[in-house]
């Protein structure tokens, strides 16, 4: 490889890099202030693009086309700024003294609706914007020809960076976002109009986040899936750049970004023979950054340690076995499901749907397992569904494996993901586990898009049958119920065992474990392992119930479903999250299926739940049905 | 006798600051050490050094004649230590019980279990350690739903778990009324005797102080100015002109 084609790709870097960059200084100065991380910031990032495509053109016929241009990307910055305010007042508001995992809940279902919103506004297709009048061109650098654009965009990213720097330093309302971010109750103490410094600096982040995006304007189309692809990108840039650090998250972007270019410039490479295409492996170039330089600075570049945020709630009551009645209510749900098969007779659709109700039962006390007990929402569990699934795919496609060691394959998969990047996850607490799990979610569902050979790209893997016998309906059916049955209980033991005891001494008081002498780091990482592997168990059964996997049936929107099932149901009850994933899938089932916008309306539930049910449904019921002497 | 902790030439800088210069203490079995000193004389930092929590710039720790130094929290837990923290931590979403099971299991180092259930595992010991902190009344009750301080005793039936043969214990009566304080303090001590503990806290209360320690030392600037009995601290000069100077210039200001 030449020095001019990767100087060529450096400059190419730097151009992805400033975009990162908007979106991610916008979601690191919110949070300063607010102390909410914005699930839906990538979403702002893509209302810019889809609102500069749409207006710059409008405009162009007023006042002429190259002016067009550059008039709708400022009206577009500033639309999604206006929004941004109008979203703080109206919902964000609310949500400041709330539990972490809620605020991150209810920004996320505000991703499901915009997206549903631009699904709405402007179709499902790709929309290409205008090029840059003026910058259409290209310059000669090296032999190479360098868009203008990518010129001018590598330009953008550091006179942002100036600009906000002088905006903090040298203004009042940037001595008020610094006093904020550095000690919010003097602030509020001293006087100052709280209510409209967060109104303002959410509408500052929304319209730098917005302005990223309208800039894309001449290089991409505007699309659907931009949201969660960006916003797991500033996930991995606030976490390498530190949290609430402006020019961490320049110097991330840079890092990522130059990263990923690195790769695409190498091209394919022969390494002792073997040959890899490293344009391929950009995202997990990614990966590489972000693994080392957490291993050498756990904050970021130039983050700091977070004090450990407040759970909110009352705490937990302790955990007491099952009371008499409700022994007798499981032991009923376990017959009624066990006779299924025999039900299917007279309702043949009945199996299907119970068979989707055990992998989402499987799979979302997987995840309260780590949530509940172990304190850490993660946001990514669709990463071990997905390599339990596709672990089991290959080995029956490609592999032809037997269906049980198959179906252990892909439990072996996802427990080694789950180790793999567990170890990096359980270092951190509260939002940033959010983020580091959403981030690596990302890379495995982008890895299971991209790797064609492995995974057959965006058509996933087809013809996942089980052999007999489990290849008939109710063999499967029985097989998966056993399955199921054996997770949850092993689960529940573990809970109640020395081991679940220890995680939720870890959850309640991290400080007065390690003075007990627990291994806290070791207690989440194998925790979170073991639920990495049931969770793979879950994939595994979805595979063979679906007789395929696709990337769609392991994006963020899993994780998100997990975590909706296991907050209908209650995070403090051991049972709730298998109510709720049997809620959320009859839900799924007979509501969702009737609409194009089911994500608006998942969101519209997901905000309602938080909103009017802190505890989760199935969790003050089994207040009533606790033994007495228990709770108080 | 050979003492259980021994701390020499401590130092730690913080930038240009020397919160530590050169500390220097031991404590002997059976002894009730008392960590005193105006506000940001180093006494929290010395307490960190000693529980893991903070590494030295230089010196060492010795526990029962094994350095420690550096070595984390969780680690120095397993050599016999037990901890008390200012604002008590316990685990708010167990009972009583529990939460003195828990730090039993911990204590053996029986973390990894996952088959028996928690609850049926070191009933009896919990049990007794509850009742010597007074609190065997409260066993089945939530630990966030204790008064504050059976939530500190509570805490100290925790830091006695593993049989420590040094306890540390950050402001043991802080957040307590003043009839509560007393009765910690004085349980404390008991248990100094009976376990033939060596207990080191640290104290805002000089009523506590004065009253049940068996030794006092006093840092002012990082240094060590006082190291004696009782009555020998408090007829110090040096003690004197620390806390009276400080105490002086608090009120003209104030």
């Amino acid at each position: 490889m030449s020095l001019d084609a990767l100087l060529f790709q450096a400059v190419n870097g730097l151009a992805s890099a400033s975009g990162l960059f908007l979106v991610a200084a916008g979601l690191s100065i919110i949070f300063g202030v607010t102390r909410i991380v914005n699930m839906a910031h990538g979403s702002f990032y893509m209302l810019g693009l889809y609102l500069a495509v749409t207006l710059a053109p409008k405009i162009g016929t007023w006042i002429g086309g190259p002016f067009g241009f550059w008039a709708g990307i400022l009206a577009a910055a500033l639309v999604v700024a206006a929004l941004g305010a109008l979203i703080e007042m109206t919902l964000l508001r609310r949500l400041y003294g709330a539990p972490e995992l809620y605020q991150l809940l209810a920004t996320f279902a505000l991703l499901l609706v915009i997206n549903d919103a631009a699904l709405f506004l402007w179709g499902p297709e790709d929309i290409l914007g205008p090029r840059a009048p003026g910058l259409s061109g290209s310059v000669m650098l090296l032999g190479r020809r360098l868009p203008e654009y990518d010129i001018f965009l590598a330009l953008i990213g550091p006179a942002v960076l100036i600009g906000l720097h002088l905006l903090l330093a040298r203004t009042r309302f940037g001595r008020l976002i610094r006093a904020a971010t550095q000690d919010r109750e003097m602030v509020a103490a001293l006087g100052i109009n709280e209510a409209l410094l967060f109104t303002m600096v959410f509408a500052l982040g929304a319209g730098i986040a917005g302005l990223g995006g309208a800039l894309q304007m001449a290089r991409e189309p505007a699309s659907l899936t931009l949201d969660l692809s960006v916003l797991g990108d500033a996930f991995v840039v606030v976490v390498v750049g530190g949290m609430g650090s402006i020019r961490g998250a320049y110097l991330a972007a840079v890092l990522v970004a130059e990263a990923k270019a690195l790769c695409t410039a190498l091209g394919v490479v022969d390494i002792f023979g073997f040959t890899f295409n490293m344009s391929r492996l950009t995202l997990v170039a990614e990966f590489l950054v972000m693994a080392l330089v957490l291993i050498v600075r756990p904050h970021g570049l130039f983050g700091r340690p977070q004090p450990p945020a407040a759970r909110g709630g009352p705490a937990e009551p302790p955990l007491r076995p099952f009371s008499a009645p409700a022994r007798l209510l499981a032991l009923a749900a376990v017959a009624l499901f066990a006779a299924m098969p025999l039900i299917g007779t007279l309702v043949s659709y009945a199996p299907v749907l119970a068979l989707d109700m055990l992998v989402a039962a499987l799979f979302a006390a997987s995840l309260h397992f780590i949530m509940g007990p172990g304190g850490m929402a993660s946001f990514g569990h669709a990463a071990y569904f997905g390599l339990g699934a596709y672990g089991t795919a290959y080995a029956v496609t490609a592999l032809s494996l037997p269906t049980p060691l198959a179906f252990a394959t892909g439990i072996g998969v996802a427990a080694f993901g789950a180790v793999l990047f567990g170890w990096f996850c359980v270092r951190l607490e509260g939002v940033y586990f959010a983020m580091l799990t959403l981030a690596f979610a990302q890379i495995v569902w982008s890895v299971a898009f991209q790797w064609e050979e492995v995974t057959g790209g965006s058509n996933g893997l087809f013809d996942v049958w089980p052999e007999w016998p489990f290849d008939s309906r109710t063999g499967l059916y029985l097989a998966a119920f056993v399955v199921t049955l054996a997770g949850l209980l092993l689960l529940r033991r573990l809970v109640f065992a020395p081991f679940g005891m220890a995680l939720r001494a870890a959850r309640d008081s991290r400080l007065r474990a390690e003075a007990s002498g627990i291994p806290v780091a070791r207690v989440r990482w194998l925790a979170f392992a073991l639920a990495g592997a049931v969770c793979g168990a879950a994939g595994g059964l979805f595979a063979f119930a679906k007789g395929s996997i696709s990337p769609e049936a392991i994006s963020v929107g899993r994780s998100i479903d997990g975590l909706v099932m296991v907050l209908i149901g209650g995070v403090q009850s051991l049972i709730g999250p298998v109510v709720g994933a049997g809620a959320f899938t009859l839900l799924q089932d007979s509501v969702m299926r009737e609409t194009d916008y089911w994500r608006a309306l998942l969101g519209l539930i997901i905000l309602a739940v938080v909103l009017l049910f802190p505890f989760g449904i199935a969790g003050g019921l089994s207040r009533g049905l606790r033994r007495p002497g228990g709770a108080r | 006798m050979t003492a259980i902790l021994e701390v020499r030439e401590l130092t730690k800088h913080y930038g240009g600051v020397r919160a530590l210069d050169g500390v220097s203490f031991s404590i002997a079995p059976g002894e009730l050490l008392a960590l005193i000193g105006p506000n940001g004389a180093g006494k929290s930092t010395c307490f960190n050094i000693v529980n893991g929590q903070l590494r030295p710039d230089s010196g060492t720790v010795r526990i029962l004649g094994r350095d420690v130094t550096g070595l984390p929290s969780r680690r120095i837990a397993h050599l016999g230590v037990g901890r008390t923290f200012q604002v008590a931590a316990v685990f708010g979403s167990m009972t009583a019980l529990e939460n003195v099971q828990a730090a039993l299991i911990a204590a053996r180092g029986a973390v990894f279990g996952f088959w028996r259930p928690a609850t049926t595992i070191a009933r009896d010991e919990a049990m007794a350690l509850l009742e010597q902190t007074g609190m065997a009344g409260e066993a089945e009750r939530p630990a966030a739903a204790l008064a504050y301080g059976d939530v500190k005793r509570l805490e100290l039936a925790m830091a006695l778990a593993g049989d420590p043969k040094l306890l540390l214990m950050d402001e043991p009566t802080a957040g307590m009324a003043a009839a509560e304080r007393g009765e910690m303090i004085a349980l404390v001590q008991k248990l100094t005797r009976s376990r033939g503990l060596a207990v080191l806290f640290t104290e805002h209360s000089m009523d506590v102080v004065f009253g049940h320690a068996d030794r006092v030392i006093v840092l002012a600037r990082g240094r060590l100015i006082a190291d004696g009995t009782v009555d020998e601290v408090r007829t110090d000069l040096r003690v004197r002109e620390v806390y009276l100077g400080g105490t002086a210039a608090a009120e003209a200001a104030g």
